[in-house]
């Protein structure tokens, strides 16, 4: 019986700025399913955390109920962490980034908890552009309850029993392009090299950062007539542009060849490295990147990659003008002055 | 990229370090299964199956297997893999009802052994139970050879050592004792069917310096005198002794002289601390019973003063090495006089043939060894085979073992009119361990304890008691602990093509990063290593093992897997959702055939 993973690793193990190794970013040996996409998606943020040196005590996983929603204890053992309400993560993540706006916030959720019964949240957090990276694991069915259709099904396809999705499928990087979310990025589990600079790009983007990441279920969605089976995505899979991440303390020291990349600079002065392989490929275009992915998707194509990038937008904080100190690390006296200041306040409306 | 072969056994083979590293190739994970099962006495059979001598090896063996141990390149200190070999001897049960007999009708061929050191015996053991009448030649009364003349008591009981010798003579083995060969050309008049010639290598190295004639009285050659302390011809060492020489058999000289009387025993060498040949332990026991290991001193002179012997004057000198890697003495200009009354010389060994007539058709080479054939150890005379230290000069007990296996399967086709070259492989058979969801038939949860100690007995006493064992080796308790440290290397990753979808959930899980999923390398010239740098999650952390590499996958993407680094925790297959992965165990069906 093994549900322990060894401690010993491997002696080539490159340690970040921190002195430690990604293996200090990880978590509980996962009890989802072998071979489950979503334990792909926790591999691929503690890598992109531990590349990114980010102290493990300044990131919050915050996550709904479903199978994506267990997977945060699966990675950032030694992180802070909220395991929601269903569908409510969103709500509780604004209350916590307002309180402390200095954490990193990873939000991990699914099909289920963002686009059945939590839609009504997504969209608003997507509104209201909270500085947080929001990753869905979308298998485009109800794992955790053994397999039914879920609200980011395909119409048409079947489920392991055979019911036939009747009904529009939720795309919800359509939703959030359409909300104004100023970065949107579709991804698939099964490609880290993809994964994981966008997840570190995500992590460095001041905003509202939406990944949509493909994630199979290997037991009830993986059969033929799903959309969402390894072979199916691993087939149809296509991406305009393949991006890297450049941390802002490495100097970008040879020349970007001209027409096929692009260099996006981020809000920390970190760079996304943008080699096109679809010379129309443009990040900054909402319109086009909403059109982008209609398009392929008309022509039976799971379009992944980054869709769009604004680094200039403002995000909830910036939108709120709230205070640079995080109001965890306020004074009570300060915080709430007390009633004589509030009878000043009240007095002068009078 | 270029498949790896997996239709023979040797990528499967070089996985299981410890197995791969002995010469003769000791199922050692398997046998560490059955001492954590308390089958104690099976554990010893299959040891005894290919190392013939368990309890000896079990504490006298040179341990290649450790230094190789994959242990020791993801944790720090190898199992200690000789300890275990030992338990399984100290522990069994009576085992001779279980061994091979030889069979009432035999096969009309005659066999000699020249020499009853540990290469003949294995030959004699192989061979006697297929029906061969074997005779084993030796100068001396007692069987084993330099096991049981050089190697003292205190570090290999004579009890051990003769139960082991007995298990084969037992078995119908014809023993002349006492009687040396002095002639191979009569012997070979008797028309033997074949001889093997395991006569290791008796003859000491001497020192030919100023005052060796004069002092020849003070002076002895080690291997010689620590014969004659084994065979009880002597039992006393004056107070005052110098060894010269930094091997093994220095540092049982040294410590015999102590247990003898001596009371200021040192050991001079040219060569530094860590150049010296003996063992990394020899030299610790013989530092913890007070001997004084003094480095980088070459002798100059055995000095007389009066007609009296008084000690050996010694130059300093300073290593420096070539760019060929080759040692060059060099004199620093500072002497060193050391008083005593004896000097014992064990700066190397030699074998010795001057019973083999040059004119009777064997070849010998340049260096006076016999010319061989390094695949059958077949001589230019073609029923005239050699092994052990008599073949290729001074190796060790399980490098002669080896040797005799190699050699008895060379007699035995030999005399079935098959030329020896033509030898049959060993089959091979990979069985899957799966038990269940989270079950393997194996420990497959990685120990993370560090090498256990072997308790031995106060160094005050030790050194008074020259037939009394040190070490006393692990109990069952200790046993069980170090015996959890094994990685079981030989329960192997095996991987199938065609049911992997390429979730990459083995990838993830792998606790040392060793499994990779990478595009294609459309080459298939250049070595693996070259191809690879820097294409996987790590770069090799040593050379030891290769990789394990697959056919093109669904995607046109190949799997890479370092062998090097690889627990064998099975989680790779734990969370293969198809398959594709599974723990298989190795079994080899001959595991002697596989000694290349």
């Amino acid at each position: 019986m093994s549900f322990a993973k060894s401690k010993f690793h491997h002696k080539n193990l490159p340690v970040n700025d921190l002195g430690l190794t990604y293996r200090d970013y990880e978590g509980a040996i996962s009890t989802l399913c072998a071979g489950c996409g979503h334990d792909s998606i926790s591999a691929a943020i503690v890598h992109a955390c531990a590349e990114l040196s980010i102290e493990p005590h300044k990131i919050a996983k915050m996550s709904g109920i479903g199978c994506s929603s267990k997977a945060p204890n699966y990675f950032l053992n030694n992180s802070h962490g909220f395991n929601t309400v269903h569908g409510r993560m969103p709500s509780v993540t604004t209350g916590a980034n307002l309180a402390n706006k200095d954490l990193t916030y990873l939000a991990m959720s699914g099909d289920g908890d963002s686009a059945s019964i939590g839609l009504g949240q997504f969209a608003h957090v997507v509104r209201r552009q909270l500085n947080m990276v929001y990753m869905v694991a979308n298998n485009g069915v109800y794992g955790l309850t053994k397999g039914q259709l879920a609200a980011t099904s395909d119409r048409g396809v079947k489920n392991k029993i055979g019911d036939t999705s009747l009904f529009n499928d939720i795309d919800l990087c359509v939703m959030a392009l359409q909300l104004g979310a100023s970065f949107v990025a579709r991804c698939f589990s099964g490609d880290k090299n993809q994964l994981i600079p966008i997840i570190k790009a995500a992590i460095a983007h001041q905003g509202f950062a939406f990944i949509d990441i493909i994630s199979p279920c290997v037991t009830f969605n993986n059969h033929p007539g799903s959309t969402r089976s390894y072979d199916y995505v691993q087939e149809h899979v296509t991406a305009r542009a393949v991006t890297d991440f450049v941390p802002i303390k490495e100097e970008i020291n040879h020349e970007v060849p001209e027409g096929k990349f692009e260099d996006v600079c981020l809000h920390d002065g970190s760079i996304m490295r943008i080699h096109k392989l679809d010379a129309n490929y443009d990040t900054t275009d909402r319109f086009k990147a909403l059109q982008d992915v209609e398009r392929h998707k008309a022509k039976g194509e799971i379009l992944t990659g980054l869709l769009h990038l604004d680094p200039t937008a403002q995000h909830y904080h910036e939108l709120n003008n709230t205070t640079d100190t995080p109001l965890n690390q306020i004074k009570q006296d300060l915080l709430c002055p007390g009633e004589r200041v509030l009878s000043t306040i009240n007095d002068s409306f009078r | 990229m270029k498949k790896t072969d997996v239709s023979t056994y040797d990528h499967f083979l070089k996985v299981v370090d410890c197995q791969q590293a002995c010469p003769a190739h000791t199922p050692v994970p398997e046998y560490i299964r059955l001492i954590a099962d308390k089958r104690y006495s099976d554990a010893y059979l299959l040891n005894w199956q290919s190392n013939v001598f368990p309890g000896v090896l079990g504490r006298v063996c040179d341990r290649p297997c450790e230094p190789a141990c994959r242990r020791g390149r993801v944790e720090e200190e190898p199992v200690a893999i000789f300890r275990l070999k030992r338990v399984t001897a100290d522990l069994k049960d009576d085992i001779s009802a279980r061994l091979p007999k030889a069979p009432e009708h035999k096969n009309g061929k005659t066999v000699a052994l020249i020499g009853a050191g540990p290469a003949s015996l294995t030959v004699a053991r192989d061979l006697v139970p297929l029906g061969y009448e074997v005779t084993i030649f030796d100068r001396d009364f007692k069987g084993g050879g330099m096991m049981r003349s050089q190697i003292p008591a205190f570090r290999l009981p004579e009890s051990v050592l003769d139960e082991e010798i007995d298990y084969i003579l037992n078995m119908g083995v014809k023993t002349e004792f006492g009687t040396p060969i002095t002639s191979l050309h009569k012997l070979l008049k008797d028309n033997y069917d074949a001889i093997f010639v395991g006569t290791g290598a008796p003859k000491g190295r001497a020192i030919n310096i100023p005052g060796v004639k004069e002092a020849d009285a003070h002076i002895a050659l080690g291997i010689d005198w620590l014969s004659n302390v084994s065979f009880g011809h002597n039992d006393k060492a004056p107070k005052r002794v110098v060894v010269l020489g930094g091997g093994n058999t220095a540092m049982d000289c040294c410590r015999t002289a102590k247990r003898l009387g001596g009371t200021d025993v040192k050991v001079v060498v040219r060569s530094s601390y860590a150049a010296m040949k003996a063992s990394p332990w020899e030299k610790k026991d013989a530092a913890a019973e007070g001997i004084d290991i003094i480095v980088n001193h070459t002798p100059k002179e055995f000095v007389m003063k009066n007609g009296k012997f008084v000690g050996v004057a010694f130059e300093q000198v300073e290593s420096i090495y070539d760019r060929g890697g080759n040692r060059v003495l060099k004199q620093t200009g500072k002497t060193l006089f050391v008083e005593c009354d004896l000097v014992l010389v064990a700066v190397g060994q030699d074998t010795s043939f001057p019973w083999i007539e040059r004119d009777i058709g064997l070849d010998f080479n340049e260096w006076g060894q016999p010319e061989l054939n390094d695949k059958t150890l077949q001589s230019s005379i073609d029923k005239v085979f050699f092994g052990g230290d008599a073949a290729f000069g001074p190796e060790n007990i399980i490098t002669a073992v080896a040797h005799g296996h190699k050699a008895a399967i060379s007699i035995d086709l030999f005399c079935q009119g098959v030329n020896p070259e033509q030898r049959t492989d060993s089959d091979f058979a990979l069985i899957s361990q799966k038990m269940g969801m989270h079950e393997w038939s194996y420990q497959n949860i990685t120990d993370h304890e560090v090498r256990h100690a072997v308790p031995h007995i106060s160094w005050e006493k030790a050194v008074k008691e020259l037939a009394t064992e040190v070490e006393l080796g692990f109990d069952d308790q200790l046993a069980l602990q170090e015996a959890k440290r094994c990685l079981n290397c030989d329960v192997h990753t095996v991987f199938t093509e065609s049911t992997c979808i390429e979730c990459s959930a083995c990838d993830d899980i792998c606790p040392v990063d060793c499994i990779n999923f990478i595009e294609d390398i459309p080459d298939n010239t250049r070595p693996a290593q070259e191809l690879l740098k820097g294409k996987l999650h790590l770069d090799k952390a040593t050379d030891e093992q290769d990789y394990l590499i697959s056919d093109k996958l669904k995607t046109g993407n190949i799997m890479v897997k370092d062998e090097d680094m690889c627990l064998h925790c099975g989680l790779c297959a734990e969370r293969c959702p198809t398959g594709a992965w599974d723990m298989q165990k190795l079994t080899l069906s001959n595991v002697e055939a596989t000694i290349k």
